[in-house]
């Protein structure tokens, strides 16, 4: 096994050289096999470094030196329902997959009544009981040969399996709430998401990861959304991971013709934390929308990488992402927007905006657009500013004192984007976290 | 109530106010007139605490307490307001909530019980009368989108919100129709109490047909150079004010 490139300690490797969390005798030969093939990239790749043009403002050497175990099977969690309170959204008829520790928790979830054309399941559940089902689907949206896919996919035991029927709308979200305990020693999980909505269907979900406590752990997540034909798919992740922790996930959805896909990424969690969205759209007249916000304060170090492909003429994309900053946390936002020769009369736009609090916070923007073809319409930009002075001033003089006005502005600054969210419950917790993060850090 | 005493301030090196001296008791109502680049908005700003100007000579007494000592929102709860010329846009904060905010420290600040939002709606239903306003405007953002009327129609909502002793209008009548400027002048003129006190920035005559002042004040050159009754304000329309030997307007 060629270690050099990969920064990977003996500890860590010597984790990742056990046999998957399933022996291979409950496991169809389809998917050994593609554990096989990820480990092997991945042995090949190892981690990325700083020189990885990808991952040139994010170091996970961190990472690669964590002693993270898997979670041991046999373990049981004690989660109560009201300690899931705070990360829920209140509405009975939402559909929710609870996860601790990456393992299915069938007494806290509540699923979708499958009669109705939507079914949301526990991945090792489909896999124990149609093995064969997946063989199609997996890691074709998400290929394995980014590291941290790689990972995910040799090492995935458990996730959730969304199918949408066509021409089904979903009567409300779906929420998957993966919950790490790492109170008993630092551990790794590998949350793996597939959500296929069938053609003219209609669904919303929302991953949340987070921690009871504030121990350090490693989730490595990916998920996998194939768009069918007119379909529209709303995809909300919320990283409130504890501040210690490591959190890699990556997105992907696969757009056909005339498809919509919305997303929206929350980061506030984490010590290092790195999300990657991306689309691809392969059908004419798709439109993408992928929005975000992150906050942190601290020594926090939030990454986020976006990447939008117009592969198909007439397709439009909307980008906004915005970052609040305090302490000495360091940002990162990469938005890529690629435009094939085939995608005439693309209309991209992408925006990123930043908010500095503190002298010690830094922010690593770089929107990026390629454009291949000629008559399109886009446009990028990217802006890192400071609290408005005047706008200070001028709350200051209506008797508001300098903290509550530094939070006001900076909600005001938040604001916009968080309204991009229409799920009202999902942007009422969100600008509680918001309003939270502020009162307990603007000061 | 206010005592200007001697008062310099400067923008970065340039003197802009060169030695102001007013005084301005309880129930008064004085007019500070004067060409563009008398320093008449520095003053008001000045005794307001804007961050932009520097002081650096002379003294203001409010209420006998050393105002310019005190940060801009003390100044606020003590009861000084500043109706700004060009108010600021605040995307993202509703002026309702703005409102409960400056409202509720200024309580706080004086000791009072904070208003919950039922409580304060009710309240709102009062003040809203008064500028001749709905409610609609408590879900828009703070002047986001506001035209040139209706940011100085808020300011005079915020006024009669926050209810202060020293009220200072600074242009408040600039770019507003007749309409407006009726309506943001008969808010002014319900605030007036004895024991409250209004300075009235103005360039024109015209909004003192509406607001009738006690003392008109001619602003030149950072100096106050000829007081007088609300006569003298028809007299500076009439000739201009050159006539006193300020610059031309």
């Amino acid at each position: 096994m060629d270690r050099g490139r990969s920064g990977v300690s003996a500890s860590f490797l010597q984790e990742l050289e056990l046999p998957p969390v399933r022996p291979g005798a409950d496991e169809p030969g389809w998917l050994s096999a593609l554990r096989r093939r990820a480990m092997d990239r991945f042995v090949e790749t190892g981690l990325p470094t700083t020189r990885d043009e990808d991952w040139k403002f994010t170091s996970v050497s961190a990472i690669g030196q964590g002693a993270f175990s898997r979670p041991d099977p046999n373990a049981v969690y004690a989660a109560s329902r009201a300690s899931l309170h705070g990360l829920q959204f209140g509405v009975p008829e939402w559909s929710e997959l609870v996860f601790i520790n990456g393992r299915f928790s069938a007494e806290l979830s509540n699923l979708p009544d499958p009669s109705r054309g939507i079914s949301a399941q526990s991945l090792s559940t489909v896999l124990l009981e149609s093995p064969g089902l997946l063989e199609a689907e997996l890691a074709r949206v998400v290929p394995i040969d980014q590291a941290f896919s790689a990972l995910n996919t040799a090492f995935m035991a458990d996730g959730a399996v969304i199918r949408v029927a066509p021409r089904v709308q979903a009567p409300g979200l779906i929420h998957l709430l993966f919950l790490t305990d790492a109170s008993a020693g630092p551990i790794v999980t590998y949350p793996r998401i597939l959500i296929v909505a069938g053609e003219s269907s209609d669904v919303s979900v929302v991953e949340t990861y987070a921690s009871l406590t504030s121990d350090v752990y490693f989730t490595n997540a990916v998920t996998e959304v194939i768009v069918g034909q007119n379909a529209r798919v709303e995809h909300i992740k919320i990283q409130r991971e504890s501040e210690r922790a490591f959190h890699v996930g990556t997105v992907e959805a696969r757009q056909t013709r005339d498809t919509r896909f919305r997303s929206f990424s929350f980061a506030i969690g984490g010590a290092l934390a790195r999300t990657n969205i991306y689309s691809v759209m392969q059908g004419e007249n798709a439109d993408c929308t992928m929005n975000g916000l992150y906050l942190l304060h601290g020594t926090q170090h939030i990454d986020h990488q976006t990447r939008i492909e117009h592969a198909e003429p007439n397709c439009t994309s909307r980008e906004v992402y915005k970052g609040v900053l305090d302490g000495t946390s360091h940002g990162v936002f990469n938005g890529k927007v690629f435009v094939r020769p085939e995608a005439q009369k693309t209309d991209g736009k992408q925006t990123n905006k930043n908010l500095l609090l503190s002298e010690g916070a830094k922010i690593d923007t770089k929107p990026q657009l390629e454009i291949f073809a000629d008559d399109v319409k886009c446009t990028h930009g990217a802006t890192v500013g400071r609290l408005d002075e005047i706008g200070m001033f001028y709350l200051e003089s209506r008797g508001i004192g300098a903290a509550l006005a530094r939070r006001l502005l900076t909600y005001g600054f938040a604001a916009d984007v968080l309204a991009e969210v229409t799920q009202d419950p999902v942007r009422a917790q969100l600008e509680r976290l918001v309003f939270e993060r502020l009162e307990t850090s603007v000061r | 109530m206010l005592e200007i005493r001697n008062l310099r301030a400067n923008v970065g090196d340039k003197e802009i106010l060169r030695g102001i001296d007013l005084t301005v008791n309880a129930g008064e109502v004085h007019a500070v007139m004067g060409p563009n680049g008398s320093g008449k908005s520095t003053l008001a700003q000045v005794l307001a605490g804007h961050p932009g100007y520097t002081v650096t000579g002379g003294e203001v007494l409010y209420e006998g307490e050393d105002l310019l000592a005190m940060e801009p929102e003390n100044r606020a709860r003590a009861g000084v307001f500043l109706a700004f010329q060009y108010p600021v846009e605040i995307a993202g904060v509703t002026n309702g909530y703005f409102l409960r905010s400056a409202f509720n420290e200024i309580r706080k600040a004086n000791g009072g019980e904070e208003l919950d939002p039922l409580d304060f709606a009710d309240l709102m239903d009062e003040k809203l009368k008064l500028v001749e306003w709905d409610q609609g405007v408590l879900t828009r953002f703070v002047n986001s989108g506001f035209s040139g009327g209706e940011k100085k129609r808020n300011e005079i909502l915020q006024m009669a919100v926050l209810e202060p002793r020293l009220a200072i209008l600074d242009e408040t009548d600039s770019g507003l129709d007749i309409d407006a400027l009726r309506i943001v002048a008969e808010g002014v003129n319900r605030l007036r109490r004895p024991e409250n006190a209004t300075i009235l920035v103005t360039h024109y005559q015209r909004l003192l047909n509406y607001i009738v002042p006690d003392f008109v004040h001619v602003l030149s050159q950072g100096r106050i150079i000829k007081s007088g009754g609300k006569e003298l304000a028809l007299e500076l329309e009439a000739r201009g004010y050159e006539w006193i030997g300020g610059e031309a307007a």
